[in-house]
């Protein structure tokens, strides 16, 4: 939780440094959706994402340096600066892949768990989707495939109420997002998104379901995103949604709300939670020099990975 | 239809004159109907459908749920029943996901039914650059859609095209692909006041020259005329074509401009191989070989998809060096190092992944 904040946030005070010279897709706001699966998952398992993929990155483990690096179009990122922000992935934290053409990488994940299920390794896929993602034909395509073939895979829906500057309403009849994924039979739950707990408790439910070999789960996750849709300011000014709306859902701040309930819990848990911070400000700011000081990718970088051999 | 050059004109940018063809277009037909994401949106498509949204309503103007296919039949439904719809993409490569309808429907739906239905739409869709936009938000695919038959493919250079090009498109019968560049909606040019149209199918000669022919389209047609005005300074008078459509191609007018220079070179935003400049060159190789004192060149982006960081898509996109360059190869033309060599000076002095502002072209 804390590591997605701190790193959104460092991200979004030097963008303005325009050396990050790629779009930015932050999560600053929806820290628990991710925090909270990827607390259930294993570290074998493996998720999928899209454009706003930091956050699921960060939370499940990604290397912060070779993301860093991709923002700066350096040769140490995770695609060597050919793919940037939005298509990061680390192989070894189990993330696989990440694209932003909304919808493309749900088949993909789907085609995955079909391998892991055939394979017999007991990985589980977990897919990021938004609740626009909702909308697109190929979704729909993929539950109902993922759902007959009794798939492992999450699919895990973000719902932010925007699709840019679009509100749901606007987008999508009233009804709830979890009948989607009913209506091809599969097991959902929608919970409160800013509720890092019930994120994970739900999520560990949706694991053990999915490893006694019932199907898919789909959950949704109910959260706001605070910054703009792309890029680095706050813009509750520009007339799509209120300054009012936002402080409401400030107010709901998804590691206040994590803070609080550890405090409940342990005395000592604010001297923790401090370090914890100190520790990851270190963390990032090294991942930060680390970027800056890395090479940018030589041109002949252009001409590889066309085909493969 | 209409071409009327001598009327008032004024300095608009691209972006602007999208939304006044826009206008005119829904004031002269109740029919035209105007859908995408985020027609409405406080960013209006990059400015170009300014206060158009609060003028005409929400049944003749309105945001889309994230359903590009579907989008897309429902236009080809709708112009089945007398409508005319303009269909927005911010990206050319979420407009992808419409292939189907694009190709499978629009494009045939005229020729399929033995003419008895039409499907008057028009789909924009901006193609992206810089910034790290990359492998899937870049996408320069006009080949694509002229490949198909039963599209035809509009790419318009200046503001005036815009305008010009964008109600001639609403106004023609058939499924018209207009491809704007997202660095030319920020260019300021010369647009003419009121109604006016330009011909689906025509070019423009945009410099007149006689040492060697200079096909582009889109923002290429800057890079092209960067090109011509550097070359001009030892000779070389580069005859520019300005496409304007890219299918129907308008071969008469670079054929009579081949014939007057007997060189040509094309310039073109999308992959090199099977693309716009090799359907040019293969044209004129065919109707006038013997005009032809050198072989023809095309320039365009490798056979690569687009990188994203800067350090790699600085050697991706052709610029007017690389223009010129094959100019004085052809042209045999030794002393032109001079020549080049300021042009990678000016085009090293930007940042390649942000547009040049400073060169808005002077038409
Ligand atoms: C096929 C396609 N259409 C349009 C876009 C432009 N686009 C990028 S993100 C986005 C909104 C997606 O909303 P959602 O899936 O809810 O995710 P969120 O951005 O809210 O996290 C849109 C429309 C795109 N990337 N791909």
């Amino acid at each position: 939780m804390i590591r997605v904040r701190e790193f959104e946030e460092t991200v979004a005070t030097r963008y303005s440094e325009q050396e990050m010279r790629c779009p930015v897709h932050l999560s600053v706001g929806q820290e628990a959706p991710p925090s909270g699966l990827c607390e259930a998952l294993a570290e074998k398992d493996q998720i999928f994402s899209h454009h706003r993929s930091h956050g699921h990155y960060v939370a499940k483990g990604g290397s912060l340096k070779k993301l860093i690096s991709e923002f700066y179009g350096k040769a140490t990122g995770c695609t060597r600066g050919v793919g940037g922000s939005m298509h990061a992935m680390d192989v070894d934290a189990g993330i696989i892949a990440c694209t932003p053409i909304v919808g493309g990488i749900m088949p993909v994940a789907v085609g995955s768990a079909m391998a892991h299920k055939y394979d017999g390794n007991g990985i589980v896929t977990a897919v990021f989707l938004g609740d626009a993602t909702l909308e697109e034909g190929v979704v729909h395509e993929s539950f109902n495939f993922a759902s007959l073939k009794k798939l492992p895979i999450i699919f895990f829906c973000e719902n932010n109420f925007f699709s840019v500057y679009t509100h749901l309403r606007d987008r999508q009849p009233d009804r709830p997002l979890v009948d989607l994924a009913a209506a091809h039979k599969m097991d959902v739950y929608s919970v409160d998104g800013n509720d890092a707990v019930e994120v994970f408790r739900v999520s560990q439910l949706a694991c053990e379901s999915i490893r006694k070999g019932n199907g898919p789960v789909f959950i949704e996750a109910i959260t706001y995103r605070w910054r703009e849709h792309c890029g680095p300011n706050y813009d509750n000014d520009i007339g799509y949604r209120t300054e009012e709306e936002f402080q409401e859902w400030k107010k709901k701040c998804p590691v206040e709300k994590l803070t609080k309930q550890l405090l409940l819990e342990d005395k000592d848990a604010e001297e923790k939670i401090k370090k914890i911070h100190t520790k990851i400000r270190k963390e990032i700011e090294d991942a930060f020099q680390f970027a800056l000081e890395s090479p940018f990718p030589a041109k002949e970088e252009l001409f590889k990975n066309l085909y493969a051999n | 239809m209409q071409t009327n050059s001598s009327k008032t004109q004024r300095k608009l940018s691209y972006a602007k004159a999208l939304v006044e063809a826009t206008d005119i277009c829904m004031e002269r037909d109740p029919k035209v109907i105007m859908f995408g994401l985020g027609v409405n949106d406080p960013k209006r498509i990059f400015g170009t459908v300014g206060n158009l949204p609060e003028k005409y309503g929400k049944d003749r103007i309105f945001d889309v749920p994230l359903s590009e296919n579907a989008l897309t039949g429902i236009a080809v439904g709708a112009a089945t029943m007398g409508y005319r719809a303009i269909l927005t993409h911010q990206r050319l490569d979420f407009a992808l996901l419409s292939l189907d309808q694009i190709i499978n429907n629009a494009a045939k739906w005229h020729y399929m039914f033995a003419g008895q239905w039409k499907c008057p739409i028009v789909i924009r869709m901006i193609i992206g650059r810089g910034w790290g936009q990359g492998p899937q938000h870049s996408q320069s695919l006009q080949a694509i859609f002229a490949h198909i038959p039963g599209l035809k493919v509009v790419m318009p250079a200046t503001p005036a095209d815009a305008k010009g090009l964008f109600i001639a498109s609403v106004e023609d019968s058939n499924p018209v692909i207009f491809l704007e560049h997202r660095w030319l909606h920020y260019l300021e040019g010369e647009v003419p006041d009121g109604y006016y149209s330009l011909p689906l199918g025509k070019s423009q000669i945009s410099l007149e020259g006689n040492s060697v022919t200079l096909v582009a389209s889109s923002y290429m047609v800057y890079e092209s005329y960067r090109a011509a005005e550097a070359l001009k300074k030892i000779g070389i008078s580069a005859e520019v074509i300005n496409l304007q459509t890219v299918s129907p191609l308008d071969l008469e007018t670079i054929i009579k401009s081949v014939k007057k220079t007997g060189h040509l070179v094309v310039a073109d935003t999308g992959h090199a191989s099977f693309g716009v400049p090799a359907e040019i060159i293969s044209r004129v190789t065919e109707n006038c070989f013997s005009a032809l004192k050198s072989a023809p060149v095309r320039i365009a982006c490798p056979d690569y998809p687009a990188p994203t960081t800067f350090a790699l898509a600085k050697h991706y996109y052709p610029r007017s060096s690389d223009i010129a360059e094959a100019v004085l190869k052809i042209l045999g033309e030794s002393n032109g190092f001079e020549i080049t060599n300021n042009l990678k000076n000016i085009e090293q002095s930007l940042r390649p992944d942000v547009p040049d502002l400073k060169f808005t072209g002077p038409f």
